[in-house]
């Protein structure tokens, strides 16, 4: 049995952080202000400078677009980057690098080399940051080739797929969520070893009414959602992709196969969003199996507005979920 | 001239012949159709690619562009590969999977030619990094012409490796155009090596029609590198004789601003110097050509016979 310590989100990042600094020299960060004494403007990285020093845990200037290109070059010299990025939409300013240079090189190659790097970020709305500090961008990144998306909902699969993020060869994009991030909740997470393989769902709960297929901080309102509708006799299953590319497409069908109702939540804006692919795959390969339509429950499609009052409306909520399940439980195909 | 090692002269004349002599078939079994997809071409730009490329060990790391044939085979690139590449053909330095504007030959430190202007910069950026992190003294090299100095590329890498002491050489291939843009409506100075004040790096302006004016400043810049004291921006004031592309007229130039440019031909000058310092004779130097030709006229004719890609290779290496 491994042994358990209590962490919060912030905590079990930073522990698979320093775990793989001390047990593969390639592996380095940089990125903006997350050095030592600010230690990262979500203090993932605080102390790791301290310990590791400057040169493995460096500040950058304020360029993205270097940030992510240095690391495209030092993993194609061998190194493992791990680049931070402050927040997911900065990313809009770095997408070259990512998008026409490390998602492809391997393929236009020909396979010659190798693109070993992580790039974490952070996504999500519920600070009052406005259009510019709290999107979710997650399904621009799962459209491309080459790149794997990870986003999880959890401290311990927080830590175990950060260290399957930075052993993998391929660029992958690592999304925290802000308030998770934030979150002082401590959870179980394994002492030392603990890699979660990336491409394996996770039934965060079990249940045989309607599933719902949430992704990110989604899985913890989905998971309140699923607690209200117990107490009114509904039993709600919870699967949790937990890495949005490699999809572990198989534990969704097979759960959706069981519950016959799917329902859909994530935090990006609804149109064309992650969960569009979701729908769109259940709807191609287990359509006979459904007893209603694929319900999504996901963001406005608008900007974020800073007024928390605002804020809380164009993202989905527990009650906005347990609304959605109601209702694909009062329709039939 | 002197302190270059005569064997050091006599392949710097052949890598220029085996890139000009590369750009000509290329063009003409382009416009014959025989290649898909389009082509930059190199011409004019030959002591850039030479003179930086000898001042470079094997494995010191190299960025080039979408006009890069002739960066890659002054790094030792195979011509066959790259005729088979070129061909699109399975035995490609890609697989077919690159084309002109994507050659890899990472054993030779090659990390890409590259679609995007200015995209190199940075990665180059990074690979000199991780030569800082190991201690491993290799260089990174970066090639870009004139038009990427415009991109914020440019800017945030040489900000990056400036501030962080890399041992990284920014080459610019000055060829006066970007695109069919000329300098002077898309910058406001006379030297691109003067932006180098703006990181507080050298920035040294050379005749890129010289190779050993190249070769020497490279290769001091270089030195600096491996010493620890940073990077360095060159400009190299060259010229590219043909269009952006194969195809281009090139209607926004005149015939006497290509023709004075042509003038001052690297090649046609490197062996006047060398003919006249006694070092080579002109006959000599045709055998070198004639040969390097040779070498052209197989590697096209590897291209050409190789097998087109297996359909199965579009779907693989897509993840490591």
């Amino acid at each position: 049995m491994p042994e358990f310590e209590e962490l919060v989100y912030r905590e079990a990042l930073k522990a698979a952080l320093r775990e793989e600094l001390a047990r593969d020299e390639r592996v380095f960060l940089m990125g903006e202000d997350i050095a030592d004494p600010f230690g990262g403007s979500y203090k993932v990285t605080l102390g790791l400078s301290t310990e590791f020093g400057t040169a493995r845990v460096r500040n950058t200037p304020i360029s993205e677009l270097a940030i992510v290109g240095a690391a495209v070059g030092a993993a194609l010299a061998g190194m493992r980057p791990i680049a931070e990025i402050m927040y997911i939409d900065f990313m809009t300013l770095a997408m070259d690098q990512l998008v026409n240079q490390a998602a492809s090189i391997r393929y236009m190659s020909g396979g010659q080399v190798k693109v070993p790097l992580v790039i974490r970020t952070q996504g999500g709305a519920g600070r009052s940051s406005a259009a510019q500090h709290a999107k979710s961008l997650e399904a621009w990144f799962c459209h491309i080739p080459g790149l794997k998306v990870v986003m999880p909902s959890t401290a311990a699969d927080a830590k175990g797929l950060l260290k399957a993020s930075i052993r993998d060869d391929n660029p992958v994009l690592f999304i925290e969520h802000k308030l998770l991030t934030l979150q002082t909740l401590k959870e179980p997470v394994p002492v030392g070893e603990h890699v979660v393989p990336l491409g394996v769902a996770d039934v965060k709960r079990e249940g045989s009414d309607v599933t719902v297929v949430a992704t990110g901080r989604m899985v913890q309102l989905s998971l309140e959602a699923a607690d209200v509708l117990a107490g009114e006799g509904i039993s709600v299953e919870v699967v949790d992709p937990r890495t949005l590319v490699p999809l572990d497409a198989e534990a969704i069908l097979r759960s959706v196969a069981k519950t016959h109702r799917a329902v859909v939540v994530y935090e990006a804006f609804a149109r064309h969003g992650f969960g569009a692919e979701i729908a769109a795959m259940i709807a191609e390969q287990v359509f006979d199996e459904l007893d209603a339509p694929v319900v999504r429950v996901a963001g406005a499609n608008t900007p974020i507005p800073f007024a928390p009052k605002l804020e809380k409306m164009v993202i989905p909520s527990a009650e906005s979920i347990a609304a959605a399940v109601r209702g694909t439980l009062a329709r039939s195909l | 001239m002197t302190a270059v090692p005569v064997e050091l002269l006599h392949a710097m004349l052949a890598s220029m012949w085996r890139i000009r002599a590369f750009e000509e078939r290329s063009i003409e079994l382009f416009q014959a159709g025989e290649l898909p997809g389009f082509l930059h071409a190199q011409i004019g730009q030959e002591a850039v690619c030479v003179g930086t490329c000898s001042a470079l060990n094997d494995d010191d790391y190299l960025t080039s562009t979408h006009r890069g044939h002739g960066d890659i085979i002054a790094k030792g690139g195979r011509l066959d590969r790259m005729f088979a590449e070129l061909y699109a053909k399975e035995t490609g330095y890609c697989r077919g999977k690159g084309g002109s504007m994507h050659i890899f030959d990472f054993s030779l430190g090659i990390l890409g030619a590259n679609g995007i202007v200015g995209a190199g910069l940075p990665i180059a950026t990074g690979a000199a990094l991780a030569s800082q992190l190991r201690g491993s003294q290799q260089v990174a090299v970066s090639f870009f012409g004139d038009g990427a100095t415009n991109e914020g590329a440019f800017h945030e890498a040489l900000n990056m490796a400036s501030v962080w002491k890399l041992p990284a050489v920014f080459v610019c291939q000055n060829n006066e155009y970007a695109e069919s843009t000329p300098r002077r409506i898309q910058q406001n100075i006379q030297d691109i090596a003067a932006r180098a004040v703006g990181y507080d790096i050298p920035g040294v302006v050379v005749d890129g029609m010289d190779v050993l004016a190249v070769y020497e400043v490279v290769s001091e810049a270089v030195a600096r590198a491996r010493r620890g004291d940073g990077p360095t921006l060159v400009e190299a004031k060259t010229y590219r004789y043909l269009g952006h592309y194969v195809g281009d007229p090139g209607l926004y130039r005149t015939k006497e601003e290509v023709e004075e440019a042509m003038t001052r031909d690297p090649l046609t000058s490197f062996e006047r110097k060398l003919t006249t310092a006694g070092i080579l004779s002109e006959e000599h130097c045709r055998t070198i050509e004639a040969g390097v030709r040779l070498e052209v006229e197989a590697a096209v004719e590897f291209g050409r016979t190789s097998p087109e890609p297996h359909e199965s290779i579009a779907f693989e290496d897509v993840y490591a």
